[in-house]
């Protein structure tokens, strides 16, 4: 029986909704999909090696952008964000009641042996390097690999 | 050999992925003891268990909301 796959197409970079794609992710991932992640745009700051906020990008003004997107740990809620108060309130609230946190939940991914990828024009766009990202992301991809990649499986946009 | 897992306090996804990767740790052949709750994990761990080619050997009532699930690799 050929494995079933589930590829997901994360665009937010919000805090509440990369912890939908990776809890997605790893529990496919565990439940023997094969599961492929392709990063774009907002999305590429859950990949970054950097998880704060640093000067990423070619220039001055994408140096400025990569300081202002930051990284995993400074992602913005997409609703109740209180000035970044919001996902503070989260990651307490997940750790009191054992739930995973968005950090575990990307280790797990990586152990799980989730493909990762980034978008090859959101990373020129934002002059991002894949040396930038963390070491899991095996490859950047444009559209017509990823359809590939996905196809005859599930695909979610979140 | 047999090892255990207790992943009662767990929620979705790590139930499962705590589970997958326990397996994946252990050889060919050893058992894995899954005390799990009631409800979702307990529907669903063995399940994707015997999905992926292990061998659900049994499935006990342990105590309150607690089952064990007995794996082999």
């Amino acid at each position: 029986m050929e494995k079933k796959k589930l590829s997901l197409i994360a665009f937010s970079g919000d805090y509440d909704k990369l912890t939908a794609v990776f809890t997605l992710a790893t529990g496919a991932a565990a439940v023997g999909y094969e599961v492929n992640i392709f990063f774009t745009f907002w999305g590429l700051d859950a990949i970054k090696q950097k998880r704060g906020r640093a000067f990423i990008g070619s220039n001055w003004l994408t140096k400025l952008f990569g300081f202002m997107m930051g990284g995993l740990s400074v992602t913005p809620n997409s609703r109740f964000n209180f000035l970044g108060i919001g996902p503070k309130i989260f990651r307490y609230l997940m750790r009191k009641n054992n739930v995973a946190t968005l950090e575990e939940l990307v280790e797990a991914a990586g152990a799980l042996g989730v493909n990762m990828y980034a978008c090859e024009m959101a990373m020129h766009v934002l002059g991002i390097k894949k040396s930038d990202f963390i070491h899991e992301v095996q490859d950047v991809l444009g559209v017509a690999t990823f359809l590939n990649i996905s196809e005859g499986g599930q695909t979610l946009f979140i | 050999m047999t090892h255990t897992l207790d992943i009662t306090k767990e929620h979705c996804p790590m139930t499962f992925v705590k589970t997958k990767l326990k397996l994946a740790q252990i050889a060919e052949g050893d058992i894995l003891e899954v005390l799990l709750a009631e409800g979702e994990p307990l529907e669903n761990v063995p399940r994707s268990a015997t999905e992926q080619g292990f061998n659900v050997l049994s499935i006990e009532h342990v105590e309150g909301t607690t089952h064990k699930v007995t794996i082999q690799k």
